[in-house]
């Protein structure tokens, strides 16, 4: 097990809730028009995790998000593919076939998904057959049980240990912050998962509510700019269910631009776990274009 | 991450539409419940400061003028305001702040235009206060017996109320609601550069139906508030604005019965703890020194860092302070709008000279500017010493002076070495620090883990050569009455 030469206790700053809720909330009150709209949508995405997770998913479904992934909406030319279709791990062969060279990736949860309630060997088992079939990303979850009993040692080595099964594959660490109660254990566990050598952070599996928010996004984009300001390295963050509407996405833009740089603005670095956003981003790019709105009709339910 | 420049999506022009407002060419005064030209005649052009375009035209009045808005104010004291039933007075009040209500687009558009604030802060901060004090006070009007109780409290007659350009319909606000709420009648003078929402709150009473002479608005120059001040029919004088002013005014009216509140100048001190928040409390920072481009008199413009997170603090407020924008402050989307004058600029200009002589590392992000109009970028100086002139005056612009600490105690001193007293700020996570600190602090409003919140029913008011008297919460009512 892989438990590097990271010293415990990490100890995190703490959070002012009032204050991040108020941050969060001026980000809401920019004003996104015109080519910055555009090119935000455009961005958006380009940014999302298309997801199916559910315990009915079947080949057939795999196969119509797989080719949705690569045509958003082909009426409208020159919009990007998404980032990544995300699926359990039994799918990840499929998906990798269907999505061929598109550039598209393929991720995949693991880890006794979504309640982390497993032994570690069952994890990594879990972990290394999505990594042979072929997962560009592994989505894993925090035990929440063993980090709320303060037990963060075990938190962190779970992790390392995930990351080092992942092999060249990249490790998007799920913290689930609807169950973690406060924004300082959210920083907390932030600070753990970066430690232990996650790629992304990301909120939510999107099992339980609340998911995603603002503020709890936040807190982790802090979390990553303050390990960027003392290491110089770069860790990417996913928040993950609740964003459904492409006025919200681009405000997540916003926080993410004003609270670490554009730099953050790719891909590579920032995604949205979503599967109902891209049809409201698509509609408002149709609206850009076209001056009206379209009837959701005219947008494939996949 | 790059700490210099936003390189990359770049937001598009976001400006608030300005067709629908309505403003006059020129504006008389508002005397007696109507609008009337001055019996001297000159007019002054109103500037909007972020192109240096002529808005509107505004009167400059005469002693005689005040006189007149004095005599219509006694009369209508006399007449009509105080035989008012004090549930009436309530009535108008009440319909005074539904009005700003309905108007408030208009009104921050108007702000925005005549005084270089963002709209994000007029619509969000100054129209929305306005109405909130009016609807506060209304409320107070048929119940004064109650706040005061067993006092039989009664107004004073008529006030003379002299307001700065910072936060022209909010202080206009502060003013005369307390004041028809208590049942005096007022004579108000906006700022120079600042009248037009002023007048527009003029059309707004008139429009209310408020018997005439019950509020008047003279527009002019200083010498027209001390005309107001040194005038012998007014019992009351509510300024704010200069500490100079301030003092000269005291001495204009000792040996006077005259009552007077003044709200001057300050200069903040905002502390940051090594326990801090720090992330929010950088946010605190920039609202604190940056909010209404630093035209604030309880800014928080001397920051306090506690030495050991010092360099963080710093960086992040750097970052911070690069994703600021400047510019249109009809722009939704702007951060840092105008300075408010030509003079203000010139003033502001000489202190970040003073600072680069003194020694001061200054700091500006280089975002930037339009080429015409008055602008400056937010500014840091740190390495700033005690003794250094920018870490002592009031600048009133976006600056803020940076100094280190070690220990409460220092730190207290320090901050309590000023001629001001109207604001503090302090940020730690531990609540008995928070306590130790506020009530060793001397200064009117002590924010902790917060900056620059204003509430109608939270007094205001300072210390030493900040002033004296409170506006705002009870405080600001017994300003108004006999009690």
């Amino acid at each position: 097990m892989n438990t590097t030469n990271h010293c415990f206790p990490i100890v995190s700053p703490t959070i002012d809730q009032v204050g991040v809720i108020e941050r969060a909330s001026r980000f809401t009150v920019r004003s996104i028009k015109k080519d910055a709209k555009m090119e935000g949508l455009k961005m958006v995405l380009n940014m999302i995790d298309l997801t199916t997770l559910e315990g009915m998913d079947t080949e057939g479904k795999v196969k119509q998000l797989c080719y949705k992934a690569q045509h958003l909406h082909d009426s409208v030319p020159g919009l990007p593919t998404v980032a990544a279709v995300c699926v359990y791990p039994n799918f990840v062969a499929l998906a990798k076939k269907e999505l061929g060279n598109s550039g598209v990736k393929v991720a995949s949860v693991a880890t006794a998904f979504p309640s982390g309630n497993s032994s570690l060997e069952i994890k990594l088992n879990d972990v290394k057959m999505a990594v042979e079939q072929g997962a560009d990303e592994i989505d894993m979850v925090i035990s929440r049980g063993r980090f709320h009993r303060g037990d963060y040692q075990y938190v962190y080595d779970e992790i390392a240990a995930v990351k080092s099964a992942c092999g060249n594959s990249r490790l998007k660490v799920i913290l689930e912050t609807g169950e973690l109660g406060t924004f300082d254990k959210v920083r907390h566990a932030s600070d753990i998962a970066i430690a232990a050598g996650a790629d992304f952070i990301k909120t939510s599996t999107g099992k339980i509510k609340p998911a995603a928010t603002m503020p709890v996004t936040l807190v982790m984009l802090e979390a990553i700019r303050d390990h960027y300001f003392k290491t110089g390295q770069i860790v990417g963050m996913k928040p993950a269910g609740g964003i459904s509407n492409a006025k919200l996405a681009l405000h997540y833009l916003i926080m993410v631009k004003e609270t670490l740089g554009p730099e953050w603005l790719t891909n590579k670095w920032f995604r949205f776990g979503a599967s109902s956003l891209a049809n409201d981003v698509l509609m408002q790019i149709v609206k850009q274009q076209t001056g009206t709105y379209q009837s959701a009709d005219y947008f494939s339910v996949d | 991450m790059n700490d210099s420049k936003n390189g990359s999506w770049d937001l598009s022009p976001a400006p608030e539409s300005t067709g629908h407002i309505k403003l006059e060419k020129s504006y008389d005064l508002f005397i007696n419940g109507k609008f009337q030209p001055s019996a001297g005649g000159k007019r002054y052009k109103s500037i909007n400061p972020a192109n240096e375009k002529v808005i509107a035209e505004v009167t400059e009045s005469t002693e005689a003028d005040v006189d007149k808005a004095v005599k219509a104010a006694r009369a209508a004291y006399d007449k009509h305001w105080s035989k008012t039933s004090p549930r009436d007075r309530g009535k108008y009040v009440y319909r005074i702040a539904r009005m700003i209500q309905e108007k408030a687009r208009e009104l921050a558009v108007i702000e925005s235009l005549d005084g270089g604030k963002p709209i994000r802060e007029s619509r969000d901060v100054d129209i929305p206060l306005a109405a909130a004090h009016f609807f506060y006070y209304a409320g107070w009007a048929d119940k004064l017996d109650y706040a005061f109780p067993n006092r039989k409290p009664k107004p004073l007659g008529v006030a003379g109320q002299i307001i700065p350009w910072n936060f022209p319909l909010l202080m206009a606000a502060w003013k005369i609601a307390p004041a028809l709420a208590t049942g005096n009648t007022v004579v108000l003078k906006p700022a120079e550069t600042t009248s037009l929402t002023a007048l527009k709150l003029a059309e707004i009473i008139q429009e209310a139906g408020l018997p005439p002479g019950v509020v008047n608005i003279v527009t002019g120059h200083g010498k027209i508030g001390a005309a107001i001040v040194n005038h012998t029919d007014v019992n009351k004088i509510a300024f704010t604005g200069s500490t100079d002013v301030g003092k000269i005014i005291q001495k204009s009216i000792a040996g006077t019965d005259k009552q007077c509140t003044l709200e001057l100048g300050g200069k903040a001190a905002n502390i940051i703890f090594d326990d801090a928040t720090i992330d929010q409390a950088v946010e605190g920072i920039v609202n604190g020194i940056y909010f209404n481009q630093g035209h604030v008199c309880c800014a928080g413009s001397r920051l306090f860092v506690q030495e050991s997170v010092h360099d963080e603090v710093i960086r992040k407020l750097k970052h911070r302070m690069n994703s600021l924008i400047v510019g249109d402050p009809l722009d939704k989307n702007t951060d840092i709008g105008a300075i408010n004058s030509r003079e203000q600029l010139a003033t502001i200009n000489s202190y970040i000279e003073i600072g680069k002589q003194e020694g001061a590392e200054f700091y500006q992000p280089d975002c930037e500017v339009p080429s015409e109009g008055y602008w400056c970028r937010p500014s840091l100086f740190t390495d700033v010493a005690q003794s250094n002139r920018i870490a002592q005056e009031e600048i009133f612009g976006p600056v803020l002076a940076v100094q280190t600490f070690r220990t409460v105690a220092e730190v207290i001193k320090k901050a309590n070495n000023t001629p001001y007293g109207l604001s503090a700020g302090v940020w730690t996570d531990k609540g008995s620090k928070i306590f130790n600190l506020t009530s060793q602090m001397r200064a009117g409003v002590v924010w902790a883990n917060t900056y620059n919140k204003f509430d109608p029913s939270s007094p205001f008011g300072g210390y030493k050569e900040s002033g004296f008297g409170r506006e705002g919460g009870l405080h600001g009512l017994s300003a108004y009455l006999k009690t």
